[in-house]
């Protein structure tokens, strides 16, 4: 197999494992600290029952977390030498920065949260979690500037005589218009996996009728503010894919499979396409759908894949500066479709916590434990529209993915390390998941419930 | 003093710090299934480094990355030639780092044998693999003139490469086994103290036989001439008051010394590199310097003032970290969170 196709391959596998994990981390890390919080500031014993039970499962998935990510930092270097050459100036800085002030911080409190609750005082254990939350946050925040300048290189100048690109403006890359986009988008679409991640559990117990008071309060925090993720996930959404229609038009187009430019542009409802001759088998569009997305009016053109493939040759010479259209259309589609399932659902769960007598049916709650997957299949396609439409470019209109794999590294080599990644996460991911199951079905520690059953409204109405 | 040569000791000072922290970290998990002979044990052993492994992994992630950002071909050349070798440190890294945290979630006794086991596999795997890889960086490595490392993950594996791995992991365990004396409960500190000696008597004999082997491998003779200095001397006086103070049992002392031994032998070799970051056999014209390999003047002054800002707010919090556990761990495993 072809050396440059195993590094992408197995680029894409540990990145997807890694942001299996992370935005778990991201979002929950966030909600066990406000639980925590709620208990220093109440005194409510069963608030710290909440932060100990969802805290322990944030720890079984932060493990996970980390050490797909140490992979990533590596990797770079390991498979992609020549990007690390190329673009070491810029890119290196951010991901120098995440470690010193995000690694170090989430990791050392993180520490002291688990193993000082008789060591520091409530306060002080509940800022130590913020920190961690805080930490996992920010260190989302440096690597998507990183990112960012691959979308939209920034902040930069091409050496001639070094044939590299050096920074020459560090508050350029940092305040890349890009990050704006891209960094809410990620950050609530990891609160609103800790969200549903919640719900979801909190629906099992609902179900068995089992520590009822406890995971009430648990779903009502997370309905409430994962709603509001997910409403502010689609908006941003919104904003960055008019913000890519700007910066990478051809990125927009593959995801709509718009293979010619339209003015006005429809919105493809469905369509399937002939990869060999890149064009549409079959398509229900949405005429001038695409236009009021794009520029909020219903007309204004929308460049296509071909115009667009005759633009970057006369730009940046032969060669194919189509992505992989298929790839990037359902992905596109799935994390939409996967977002909007989120919305319609958090509005239910929004509406079942409102008022005297919340009540989900029981088809409604298995509804929820079902979705605790949603989110991640929203995220997994994210991230697989994101890159796999910026191809063929590594750094976009700059590097090349082709030019910037590792040229030393053999394609044996990278097939013995593809098949050792792919076999030890997958063992991992199977301990992590059987014990988030594990400990998620067993419930917090004591089973104690602080209201006798029979006094606490079920959220499991009558009908279930 | 310029920019390059800044970078060059603060990438110093992170592999240092991660050195001396890991090094516990390391030594503690490959002593595991030998000084832990039940499970509360054996919990005891794990929850002395619990609170500290991962802020203490973090300084490799920061050197890893310094590198990336101030040095980028250093990191390309590096990172790519040692290939395969990276792989399996990260698998080690990986096994170790999940094991921490699964090993104690299931009451099965075959589930805990087998974390402990990825503890100390993974914690061997990587303690011996940085060795090989620093003496690798000391002895020179076959790179041709585009910055290319030519040699393949077997010349890493040469007798030098293997000495330098092995003396690693005999300082790493002994620099562990002291922490466990300062930190484990009794009956576990006292059979660490018991072996310590041993350790000790194997780290001396290793170290001994890296340095006379490094005279003849590398060209350190030519670089820091007849007398090398204070500090590789210092290294060796360390190691050896090391074993003055085991023998004493004057635990905090020693601790200190196998400290100052990582400390002054990673100095050692960084001041011996200078400014070279990988020397080139094939051709010394072709090797990687902290000028030829760097980054332009103005990401490593961007880099400079935050690193200025935030390295003393993180070693702050860290310090303070370890003062809220200095206590020693007693053996009740209510107690114990790990």
């Amino acid at each position: 197999m072809d050396a440059l196709l195993l590094a992408r391959l197995q680029f894409a596998a540990t990145t997807i494992y890694h942001f299996f994990f992370v935005p778990l981390t991201l979002g929950l890390s966030v909600l066990v600290a406000i639980m925590e919080t709620v208990y220093v500031r109440t005194g409510q014993e069963v608030y710290k029952r909440m932060t100990k039970f969802w805290g322990k499962l944030f720890l079984i998935n932060f493990a996970m977390g980390v050490v797909t990510g140490i992979v990533l930092e590596f990797q770079f270097g390991m498979n992609w030498s020549e990007y690390s050459r190329f673009v070491g100036d810029i890119f290196g800085a951010p991901l120098a920065i995440e470690a010193l002030l995000a690694f170090f911080l989430e990791s050392t409190f993180l520490g002291v949260w688990i193993f000082g609750w008789d060591k520091l005082s409530k306060g002080m254990h509940a800022a130590a979690i913020w920190l961690v939350a805080i930490g996992a946050n920010v260190s989302a925040l440096w690597i998507l500037i990183a990112n960012s300048f691959m979308q939209q290189p920034v902040g930069f100048t091409f050496n001639e005589v070094t044939g590299r690109a050096e920074m020459t403006d560090f508050f350029a890359l940092i305040f890349n218009p890009n990050i704006w986009v891209q960094f809410p988008h990620t950050v609530l679409a990891g609160l609103t996996t800790a969200a549903f991640f919640i719900m979801g559990i909190s629906a099992y117990h609902f179900l068995k009728k089992r520590n009822e008071d406890f995971f009430r309060r648990s779903f009502q925090i997370a309905a409430i503010l994962g709603t509001i993720a997910i409403f502010l996930v689609i908006l941003g959404g919104h904003s960055q894919a008019q913000h890519l229609a700007e910066i990478q038009p051809m990125k927009v187009a593959a995801g709509e499979a718009l293979w010619y430019s339209e003015d006005p542009a429809s919105f493809s409802l469905l369509t399937i396409g002939d990869l060999e001759q890149r064009n549409d088998v079959f398509s229900i569009r949405v005429p001038g759908l695409l236009s009021l997305m794009t520029y909020n009016q219903l007309q204004g053109e929308v460049k296509g894949i071909y115009d667009l493939q005759a633009e970057y040759e006369a730009q940046y010479g032969p060669g194919d500066y189509i992505p992989p259209v298929a790839l990037t259309y359902w992905s596109f589609r799935a994390m939409v479709g996967a977002g909007f399932a989120l919305l319609a659902l958090a509005a239910y769960a929004l509406f079942g916590v409102m008022g005297d007598m919340p009540k989900f049916s029981q088809r409604g709650l298995k509804l929820f434990v079902w979705a605790i997957g949603l989110p991640y299949l929203a995220n997994t396609a994210g991230w697989l529209m994101t890159e796999v439409g910026r191809m063929p470019w590594a750094v976009y209109g700059l590097l090349k993915v082709e030019d910037a794999v590792s040229p030393t590294v053999s394609s044996g080599t990278l097939l013995f390390s593809l098949i050792g990644f792919v076999l030890i996460y997958g063992l991992l991911m199977g301990a992590d998941i059987f014990l988030l199951t594990k400990y998620a079905k067993a419930g917090p520690d004591d089973g104690k419930d602080e209201i006798a059953p029979e006094m606490e409204p079920s959220l499991l109405g009558e009908q279930g | 003093m310029d920019l390059n040569t800044l970078w060059f000791i603060l990438i110093a000072v992170l592999y240092i710090g991660f050195f001396v922290l890991e090094g516990f970290d390391f030594g503690v998990g490959m002593l595991l299934p030998f000084l832990g002979r039940d499970d509360t044990q054996r919990r005891v052993i794990i929850n002395t480094i619990g609170p500290h492994w991962d802020g203490n992994e973090v300084w490799l992630i920061t050197a890893g990355g310094a590198t990336f950002a101030a040095f980028p071909h250093w990191y390309a050349t590096m990172f790519s030639g040692f290939y395969q070798a990276l792989f399996l440190l990260l698998v080690g890294l990986i096994l170790r780092g999940v094991a921490f945290e699964f090993r104690s979630k299931i009451e099965d006794p075959r589930w805990r044998k087998l974390w402990d086991w990825a503890i100390f596999t993974g914690s061997l795997l990587s303690a011996l693999l940085l060795g090989v890889a620093f003496a690798n960086l000391m002895r020179g490595l076959p790179i041709d003139a585009s910055m290319t490392y030519t040699g393949g993950f077997w010349y890493l594996l040469n007798p030098y490469g293997l000495v330098g791995g092995l003396a690693t992991v005999a300082v790493f365990l002994l620099h562990g086994a002291i922490f466990l004396s300062l930190k484990a409960s009794d009956e576990v500190a006292g059979r660490a103290q018991a072996v310590s000696g041993r350790l000790w008597a194997v780290a001396l004999v290793l170290f001994a036989a890296l340095t006379v082997y490094t005279y003849l491998e590398t060209d350190i003779l030519l670089v820091l001439g007849v007398n090398p200095g204070v500090v590789p001397i210092a290294a060796l006086a360390a190691l050896l008051l090391a074993g003055y103070f085991v023998r004493r049992v004057s635990d905090g002392w020693a601790f200190a010394m196998t400290t100052l031994v990582i400390v002054f032998t990673l100095v050692t070799v960084f001041t011996f590199m200078y400014p070279r970051v990988m020397i080139s056999t094939t051709n010394p014209d072709w090797s990687l310097t902290i000028y030829n390999a760097s980054s332009s003047e103005y990401t490593l002054r961007v880099m400079s003032i935050v690193a200025l800002i935030f390295v003393p707010i993180m070693l702050g919090y860290q310090i303070w970290s370890y003062r809220v556990f200095r206590k020693r761990l007693t053996a009740e495993p209510e107690k114990l969170e790990y």
